[in-house]
């Protein structure tokens, strides 16, 4: 099976009514890799995966799961995928064990199976909780948990943690991480999270507005396509006229956050170029209240291609 | 639980959704308890006669409007011989009242405004009286719309009172014998009503909803990315409809035995027949209008589409006999009609497969028309 790419994604086109939600996206998938689909609402993920589920047909482009299209094969690929939808209601005054059970028949699964799900998904205590008693992260684990029922060779999880509280967020974390140790499962996620794609994720494609914008690992993301050097920011104790110069005369390609203040400057190499910057700010009157230096993430990434924060 | 029951698909999802339904304790109310106390309400307040009151306005003279209220009229007279004077303090102010005992057709109480006839037109518009009296020169004249009944018993019940013999004979030597025979009172012709419109309700409600609400939240779709087979998602839906339609129409039915002593004259089997018909048509109706839309509300308008002419005109409640003769054909081909008049039939005329025939069919093929359809454009997401 080596080799065979698990998904295949060739020039993939989809439109609604109003909005053209993929615009031509080629992706490759192989065995046992964990893919982020990164990119901030609206960016065309949630589409992209449906299509991949065989949820949603595309208007133009292939869709190959382990070589097959989804015409034809449904039912056998149906029993290799697991998946999450971004919201699912289940059915409310059903507990989890006869939600899993109901959903475990369809795969013709039996108890042991059933009960094996709650234990992996941590839900023991709430076994005879009915669904519409369960928190959001519970139920969030349920959903996981169906996604998990069929040992699937594929999992496919729509923004399994977008709208939970971070501890609740750390939990599904590690449960797919153990997953990602001890089985043999292929993994699309979608997120407007960086910090779930860097933390579960070995590849990551970052979309937005229905394109692939770039993809690699975490390291060559950052790499190539971050603005070079290292990050400082810093905030300004007398913000005023003197700040002005820093714009218009200083050497330093300085940034400005609108929302909380903060500046960002890159600098090339920090042990020489830091003492310069600070000198040129004593200089220019510029007193500093708090100046500290930050790894790049995948926002400053997103950044640097739309010129747009991941969430703003 | 038998290992080839728990990954039973059909029979895991026939006791996901009959759980979900009797957990919600409303279903039972308005499923069960509901149709109990509409019988109930409907069948006292129409089989067993109430003390009736009749109203009437008492006008001196027609053409002399000023006449002082104090005048006495000979019509107050022979009031004042016959009733109470109520000159005390009640709800009821009027100026006689006339209380006629009667065993059979109820007790009727009379009750007399001594008015003028402006005041007297007033009440008639507002319906309070159908029945104006009028004394011209020592004439009694009786006023009333002669298309209204209510007005026709009032004036009948009057005549006899006052004289008027011509127009009222003398009844000494006739009885009256009231129809009380099982089959023939109203509550013979609701409870089959309303064990059809029970159908009618739970599968539209409970089926179409019960369909849009889990497209709505996304499960159908859930379900769908997975080797369920679909048709057992409609299957197993059904079932429990049926099912749950078949314990509250035997329950309406034992209550309407038990207080108001109502038996099947016809074909037990027949009936069960009709009723399974019943189901299959309104079920077929329910997947299609639910195969669609996603939005409850659209859901809410569409059922209430198809069931509110049903409910109107079907004659559920009271014989649709009234309405124009061109209707009447047209009525009697909508399955909530033949499922009313043929659970009738066999309940009151004793009728069975032989005459239940043809409703039958024209409602499984109706039923099946409409889910086949309904499957075809069915929207699994």
């Amino acid at each position: 099976m080596k080799g065979l790419p698990v998904i295949e994604v060739k020039d993939v086109h989809k439109s609604f009514k109003t909005v053209q939600a993929v615009r031509g996206i080629d992706l490759r998938i192989d065995h046992g890799q964990f893919v982020a689909l990164l990119g901030p609402n609206g960016a065309g993920k949630t589409t992209m995966v449906e299509m991949i589920e065989g949820i949603q047909k595309p208007d133009k482009g292939e869709i190959l799961i382990m070589g097959k299209k989804w015409k034809g094969h449904e039912n056998e690929l149906r029993r290799l995928i697991g998946l999450s939808l971004q919201e699912t209601h289940f059915i409310d005054k059903l507990n989890v064990r006869e939600t899993l059970r109901l959903f475990a028949s369809f795969f013709r699964l039996n108890r042991s199976r059933v009960d094996e799900i709650i234990s992996i998904v941590g839900l023991e205590d709430k076994v005879k909780s009915y669904v519409v008693n369960l928190s959001g992260g519970q139920r969030q684990r349920l959903a996981l948990g169906i996604a998990l029922l069929n040992n699937p060779k594929i999992l496919l999880l729509d923004e399994p943690t977008t709208g939970l509280d971070p501890n609740a967020r750390q939990e599904i974390w590690s449960i797919l991480h153990s997953l990602k140790e001890k089985l043999d499962t292929s993994l699309i996620l979608t997120t407007h999270y960086m910090e779930e794609a860097e933390r579960l994720c070995d590849f990551i494609v970052i979309i937005d507005k229905g394109k692939i914008l770039q993809q690699g690992t975490l390291n060559q993301l950052l790499l190539t396509e971050s603005p070079k050097g290292k990050t400082i920011e810093f905030t300004i104790q007398n913000p005023g006229l003197a700040v002005q110069k820093l714009f218009d005369e200083s050497p330093y390609n300085v940034s400005l956050e609108k929302d909380n203040g903060k500046r960002t400057v890159s600098l090339n190499q920090l042990e020489e170029d830091l003492p310069g910057f600070l000198a040129f700010l004593n200089n220019s009157g510029i007193r500093i209240e708090n100046l500290e230096f930050r790894r790049k993430t995948l926002d400053d990434v997103f950044i640097s291609l739309t010129g747009r924060h991941l969430n703003a | 639980m038998h290992k080839s029951l728990f990954n039973n698909q059909l029979f895991q999802m026939i006791s996901a959704y009959f759980k979900e339904m009797i957990r919600e304790p409303g279903v039972l109310f308005w499923g069960i308890a509901f149709p109990i106390l509409m019988s109930l309400g409907l069948g006292v307040a129409f089989t067993k006669k109430t003390d009736v009151i009749r109203k009437v306005a008492i006008v001196s003279q027609q053409n002399n409007p000023d006449l002082s209220a104090d005048t006495s009229l000979s019509i107050e007279l022979l009031l004042k011989g016959l009733a109470m004077s109520e000159d005390s303090a009640g709800n009821e102010k009027s100026d006689y009242k006339l209380f006629i005992p009667d065993d059979k057709m109820g007790n009727t109480t009379l009750l007399f405004y001594k008015t003028s006839w402006q005041e007297a037109m007033i009440m008639m518009k507002r319906g309070t009286i159908s029945l104006v009296m009028s004394e011209d020169s020592g004439m009694v004249r009786y006023h009333f719309d002669p298309l209204n009944p209510d007005a026709q018993l009032t004036y009948l019940k009057l005549t006899k009172l006052f004289g008027g013999e011509a127009l009222a004979p003398d009844h000494k030597n006739e009885t009256i014998e009231p129809l009380t025979v099982s089959g023939t009172r109203y509550i013979d012709f609701l409870v089959p009503g309303l064990i059809a419109m029970g159908v009618m309700m739970s599968c539209m409600w409970g089926l179409s909803y019960g369909i849009i609400d889990k497209r709505s939240k996304k499960l159908l779709r859930r379900m769908v990315a997975t080797p369920m087979k679909k048709s057992y998602f409609l299957v197993a839906l059904i079932t429990v409809r049926v099912v749950m339609n078949l314990i509250e129409s035997l329950l309406l039915l034992l209550f309407a035995w038990l207080v108001f002593d109502i038996t099947i004259q016809g074909s037990v089997a027949a009936l069960l027949m009709i009723f399974i018909a019943g189901n299959i048509a309104f079920a077929g109706i329910a997947v299609f209008i639910s195969s669609h839309t996603s939005n409850t509300e659209i859901g809410n308008g569409l059922i209430n589409a198809i069931v509110m002419p049903m409910m109107v005109l079907s004659g559920v409640f009271f014989s649709y006999h009234n309405f124009p003769d061109w209707s009447i054909p047209v009525i009697q081909k909508l399955p909530l009609t033949l499922l009313a008049d043929g659970a009738r039939s066999i309940f009151i005329e004793g009728a069975g497969f032989r005459e239940t025939f043809v409703p039958f069919l024209i409602m499984v093929t109706t039923g099946l028309v409409f889910f086949v359809t309904g499957l075809r454009i069915f929207k699994w997401h």
